[in-house]
């Protein structure tokens, strides 16, 4: 693999008696999300912090790219923290200046340029983040969710090359949650920058996230791909991963995928009759467009409705689903063949040509930041499987089998 | 040895201890005490010098605007209200006093020196300390907590700069500037209660102010206002800026604490830098 971006070697922190980080040891990529997951007070803001330097380690290296940070120079150093922004936990805005006077701080404060090109920078940043209405408040006269996207706008202005999120889901609804996650896994996408963030909100940042990093117990006991982490065996999983992920996904009210494994294995892997089973895997089509026409916010709104609708018509006869990706959802139906699994779905998608698509769109409307069209689409797969086979490659096979089921155009 | 000998050894160790204790407390605290003001001492040094460098850096003299505007133009109502009235009284009390020895067409003089010389910097700087300086406390203060100077840090904005050189400067400007108000205003109160309600000469009155006033007692009360300046800057800014270090407290009720002490410091600071200032002036 490549030489990391960022690496700590054997990393120790301590405030007075209480150690918080112990020779902590990781890896972190250019160009990846790589989340670092723990339990609240475990020591994540601290590390990152250490990151941007508001912190130094006791004991250990910090390196980036190859590089110690204790022997860089002053130039040096600059350098790497001109190219890094950091979002805080609770967003740390200035509360005595505008939403403008805030994103624009940084391009006022540490650069040259003129104030047309600052205005034309923040503006920009302004408009992506949906906050045009609020310019001229104050953080104090917005919401929970627009202060994020103040703190999310202010971090990107300077177009950097890496940005920390210290748990940028704090304090929001499900919703507002998973479109901050949708937001940052699209700026990531867009502007390729390195994006590091803390969170507790599992499984809801294993959709957005290249890489986990787990902090358990003041050591780093983790560190892989989110499939890596579902067949990681270790006690923190249990107790850290166990406890914050819930039984059911808080925007979709699905199963989580840990409890759909559980739910699987439990009815149909100890199943020894040669009863078979069918997964249907679902795909909203056309979702970024959808957050280029209404926002971000829209799109969760419209991932939860089709949620319901599966559950509706899914979970009705016995079936079971979780969430499978940002937009993909899959189903199981215990005992069923092909031919049952077809009847039930020829209802779906009768229902959700019907009504389901006018309601997710008018839904989505309601959340949405500026008016416009909408168009998205539905694609559906099926396949058969057999309980004394992994799940893992019927699923494959249906998203294999996926077509276009409906479609909302906008002149429809 | 039996339990009971343990236990009355045990006993005898623990009241000696106690009395060890009891008698070596007050060196103990003295030198707690001694090397914390040592420690606070050299780091309100270290931070001066670094804010004072930083006054120099690029796009300061908008910021430094508006501290003199907060700091000074604000302060200048109650400061005009503070010198009329303690002008008047002045006039008051020494018309009362002097008309005992027939020595009434002194009044000016008692009242401008007292005035130039002493109250107008001592009571300049006492007002804007309550006005502004307690502001200032709490603003950085808040600033700190809740991590608005840490992401100054982030944004590689020096928060030194940023926050504190202004503010130093903008006292610099201010205090004489409105010390030289409350000198003027304080003059014309003496005149509104010795010379309009209490009937003395106003030729006498405006004669003696202009011979008894010199302007070494000028620029010396401008030297003092310059000191308390950095006096009550410095106070202020490092009581908020290190509002989060507090070992008595923590959050909102640090930066309560850190107002407080950041007044009183300096009103404490003012009256002996003008004793030794006025020493050392003489």
């Amino acid at each position: 693999m490549d030489t990391p971006l960022i690496e700590f070697k054997d990393v120790t922190k301590r405030f007075g008696p209480r150690t918080v980080l112990d020779r902590v040891s990781l890896q972190i990529y250019e160009g990846q999300v790589t989340t670092i997951i723990g339990l609240s007070g475990a020591g994540k803001s601290v590390l990152i912090k250490h990151i941007i330097g508001l912190l130094k380690p006791d004991e250990g290296r910090i390196l980036i790219r190859g590089k110690p940070i204790n022997e860089m120079d002053k130039n040096e150093m600059d350098a790497c923290l001109a190219g890094m922004s950091y979002m805080f936990q609770d967003n740390a805005l200035f509360d005595s200046m505008t939403v403008y006077e805030n994103v624009a701080l940084p391009l006022r404060e540490t650069t040259n340029l003129d104030k047309a090109e600052i205005d034309h920078r923040v503006m920009d940043r302004i408009e992506q983040t949906e906050l045009g209405d609020a310019i001229h408040k104050y953080p104090s006269e917005i919401s929970g969710g627009m202060q994020k996207r103040v703190a999310l706008a202010r971090a990107l202005v300077t177009d950097p090359r890496i940005v920390l999120f210290d748990e940028p889901t704090s304090g929001q609804d499900p919703i507002r949650k998973n479109a901050i996650l949708g937001m940052i896994a699209e700026y990531q996408r867009r502007f390729g920058f390195t994006a590091i963030l803390v969170s507790h909100e599992i499984p809801d940042v294993y959709f957005i996230s290249n890489r986990i990093l787990a902090l358990y117990q003041q050591k780093i006991v983790f560190q892989g791909t989110p499939e890596e982490l579902e067949h990681f065996e270790h006690p923190f999983k249990d107790e850290v991963i166990q406890s914050l992920e819930g039984l059911q996904q808080e925007l979709t009210s699905l199963y989580s995928k840990r409890q759909f494994k559980v739910r699987y294995y439990a009815q149909l892997r100890r199943d020894t009759s040669e009863k078979s089973y069918v997964v249907a895997v679902f795909t909203l089509e056309g979702m970024d467009d959808v957050i280029a026409a209404l926002g971000h916010e829209a799109a969760q709104e419209a991932i939860r409705c089709m949620s319901v609708l599966i559950n509706k018509h899914f979970g009705a006869v016995g079936g079971f689903s979780a969430r499978r990706g940002m937009n993909e959802f899959m189903t199981v139906l215990p005992y069923s063949d092909i031919a049952e699994a077809e009847d039930i779905l020829k209802d779906f998608i009768e229902d959700f040509r019907g009504q389901g698509i006018q309601d997710i769109s008018a839904r989505a409307l309601k959340r949405a930041a500026s008016g416009g069209c909408v168009e998205f689409s539905i694609r559906v797969g099926l396949a058969q499987g057999q309980p004394i086979a992994g799940i893992d490659s019927v699923i494959e096979s249906a998203k294999e089998q996926q077509k276009e089921v409906a479609r909302l155009r906008c002149d429809s | 040895m039996t339990l009971n000998e343990y236990r009355q050894n045990s006993a005898e160790q623990e009241k000696r201890g106690r009395l060890f204790t009891f008698l070596t407390w007050p060196f103990a605290t003295t030198g707690r005490g001694a090397i914390s003001w040592v420690n606070h001492m050299g780091a309100a040094t270290i931070f001066l010098l670094l804010a004072c460098l930083k006054v120099f850096r690029p796009k300061q003299l908008s910021k430094i605007i508006q501290q003199v505007y907060y700091i000074g133009a604000s302060s200048l109502l109650i400061i005009m209200l503070v010198s009329l009235f303690t002008g008047m009284v002045l006039g008051l009390q020494s018309y009362h006093a002097l008309v005992k020895f027939g020595a009434q067409g002194s009044l000016g003089t008692l009242v401008a020196l007292s005035l130039v010389r002493e109250l107008g910097p001592v009571l300049t700087a006492i007002m804007i300390t309550a006005r502004a300086g307690s502001a200032i406390t709490a603003q950085v203060g808040i600033e700190r907590i809740s991590e608005q100077i840490d992401a100054l840090d982030t944004m590689r904005i020096d928060s030194l700069g940023y926050l504190i050189s202004p503010r130093i400067v903008a006292s610099i400007i201010s205090f004489p500037i409105l010390t030289a108000v409350f000198d003027l205003i304080g003059i014309f109160g003496g005149y509104v209660s010795g010379v309009l309600l209490l009937g003395a000469n106003a030729g006498a009155y405006f004669y003696r102010v202009q011979e008894s006033l010199e302007l070494k007692d000028v620029t010396d009360g401008f030297i003092k206002a310059v000191v308390f300046a950095v006096i009550v800057a410095l106070v202020c800014c490092y009581q908020g800026y290190f509002a989060h270090m507090r070992e008595d407290s923590r959050g909102a009720k640090a930066v309560g604490l850190a107002t407080t002490s950041a007044v009183v410091l300096s009103c404490v600071l003012i009256l002996i830098a003008d004793y030794i200032v006025t020493s050392l002036l003489m």
